[in-house]
């Protein structure tokens, strides 16, 4: 391809993409990297009203974090929504993509669409009906529960069964975008290789592991890449279900973020955690790709 | 064989129906009189049938200026980011232009970096230019859309040189070739870009409580929000609130779907 191509088209390429370009540069490119230069400083309720009171703070910001129970209590959880919620995230895709890529199934692309719908909802909405549904007294799931004789548990109400509540929830909002992902990746895996396994002995299990998985690897790896950034980014459910309790079981960072920025106006302070945040995705997704790497995935 | 075929298919039903069951017990129970659905075991279906909750909604509660601000700002939002990015994609396709390549690697590049990275700085930003608390302000994201341009691009790499060429040489020139012949050829990405801009913008939540602080611009997630937490014991009343919030957009979906399901595909799978 030529550097340059003729005049009026080059000038024509540059008048078409530069309003998106300026767009993408004002309030997305500017502001990420504010976020940092807003983190050495103590931005607060005061500099809001006049920019005067505004200093330059080093890494006080980072310091205040560091020493903040509530910020590692808030690490800790998201960190735990990541270690518990990615595995069982993929495994319910997985589950669900094979169960509607098996060539026994009828009437396909009704399943499909079904499993898929709860991930268009509206996060808000359908976290309102799960706070429900979660009802110690009068939800569904303790209903259904105690039909098998196992007693009420108080979902939202309990700090150890607070995390995991709103895991079901995130698992039932995500799991259909995940599985038309893994469907695609599926199709691509010969029916003959799962078929000669089958006729060699192979089980359900020694097929998923050695045939299956093998052939969809990058596909588990771009899965969990992008559920390990869901999970780090989770903010309405617990803002609508939980308000970040009980005992603050359920503060994730960027509800932390949140608070520290928009409730408390420490503007700065908040930059702070941004910056972290961004900082633990990027860390987390290479350690993954480097594994990936290592285990032959890509 | 048979048999294998009717297990595999009942389990996909069952495993269908514990996943739309949450969505058709918020309808049944938006039906309920009040108090009805506080009781062990819970019922599945309303005793009497009754439009009272939604009556209350959109009288006590103005859930109809909610509705309205929902579907203004994701027209608008919609509307806004087809413009900006429809074009950028086709150029950043087929058109030969110096820096193209480099500045197509950033924007991929920063394709990983979230949104809430700089949602601080935005909030100042956009409070100097005085857009708090406006629906413009709530708009100004979906303007910055690379996954947009990177969905269009995708599509456009498909669109023959020669096709563009002959135009070029009969005279057209470069707007009117975008007009005349790139647009017909792109309105199934459109069709799906469009899908993704108002499912996403009617769905947001965490900008929109921010931006807005006057209750009557309130989009409705952030308004059955505020909602939740103040009426937290009326679960018909805010069953009714959630089927009012999110059966626009899962009508559009199921309407839709094939449109959603290959751009889902051409975005992440590619990407």
């Amino acid at each position: 391809m030529s550097a340059v191509g003729r005049k009026s088209e080059a000038r024509a390429g540059w008048a078409m993409s530069a309003p998106a370009l300026a767009a993408i540069t004002i309030f997305f490119v500017i502001p990420a990297v504010a976020s940092l230069v807003l983190s050495f400083t103590d931005f607060d309720i005061y500099a809001l009203a006049d920019l005067s009171n505004l200093r330059f703070v080093g890494f006080q910001n980072y310091e205040r974090l560091v020493e903040n129970p509530l910020f590692w209590k808030a690490m800790g959880n998201t960190l735990w929504f990541v270690a518990l919620g990615v595995p069982f995230v993929v495994a319910l895709s997985l589950f669900a993509a094979m169960l509607v890529n098996s060539r026994w199934l009828k009437w396909r692309p009704v399943w499909r669409v079904a499993l898929f719908a709860p991930y268009v909802t509206t996060l808000v909405a359908t976290a309102v009906v799960w706070r429900y549904l979660l009802h110690t007294r009068y939800g569904l799931v303790n209903y259904l529960l105690s039909l098998f004789g196992i007693a009420p548990i108080d979902w939202l109400g309990d700090p150890h069964a607070s995390l995991p509540a709103i895991l079901i929830f995130v698992g039932w909002k995500t799991f259909g975008y995940n599985m038309i992902i893994f469907l695609a990746a599926l199709q691509t895996v010969p029916r003959e290789l799962e078929e000669a396994a089958r006729i060699d002995g192979a089980g359900w299990w020694m097929r998923l592991r050695h045939v299956t998985l093998p052939a969809i690897a990058p596909t588990v790896l771009l899965v969990s890449i992008l559920t390990v950034a869901a999970m780090f980014q989770l903010f309405a459910e617990p803002y609508v279900m939980t308000q970040g309790g009980p005992a603050q079981s359920t503060v994730t960072i960027l509800y932390f973020m949140y608070e520290e920025g928009f409730k408390w106006w420490n503007l700065g302070s908040g930059a702070a955690v941004a910056f972290l945040l961004f900082l633990c995705i990027l860390a987390v997704t290479l350690v993954q790709l480097k594994l990936a790497k290592r285990g032959g995935a890509i | 064989m048979s048999l294998r075929r009717w297990t595999v298919t009942l389990l996909a039903a069952i495993v269908a129906l514990m996943t739309i069951a949450p969505l058709l017990w918020m309808v049944s129970v938006s039906f309920m009189a009040r108090g009805e659905a506080s009781q062990f075991p819970p019922p599945l279906l309303p005793d009497s049938p009754t439009l009272d909750n939604y009556r209350m909604l959109f009288g006590t509660f103005g859930l109809g200026r909610f509705l309205a601000n929902s579907i203004l700002v994701s027209t608008l939002a919609t509307a806004l980011a087809l413009l900006f990015t429809v074009p950028a994609g086709y150029a950043f396709a087929k058109l030969r232009f110096r820096g193209r390549d480099a500045t197509f690697r950033m924007l991929v590049a920063a394709l990983v970096v979230p949104g809430q990275i700089g949602m601080l700085p935005l909030f100042l930003e956009l409070k100097a230019m005085g857009l708090v608390n406006s629906y413009a302000g709530a708009l100004i994201p979906w303007l910055a859309g690379i996954f947009g341009i990177f969905l269009v691009r995708q599509y456009c790499l498909s669109i023959p040189d020669e096709m563009l060429e002959a135009a070029r040489i009969d005279g057209a020139g470069e707007g009117e070739i975008l007009r005349r012949i790139v647009l017909p050829l792109l309105t199934p990405i459109i069709v799906t870009l469009a899908l993704f801009v108002f499912l996403s913008s009617w769905n947001d939540f965490m900008w929109p409580l921010i931006i807005l602080a006057d209750q009557n611009l309130y989009t409705l997630p952030v308004a059955l929000a505020a909602m939740s937490r103040e009426h937290v014991q009326d679960n018909e009343l805010m069953m009714a609130g959630a089927v009012v919030t999110t059966l626009p957009v899962l009508i559009l979906f199921l309407a839709l779907q094939r449109f959603y399901l290959s751009g889902l595909l051409t975005g992440s799978v590619k990407g």
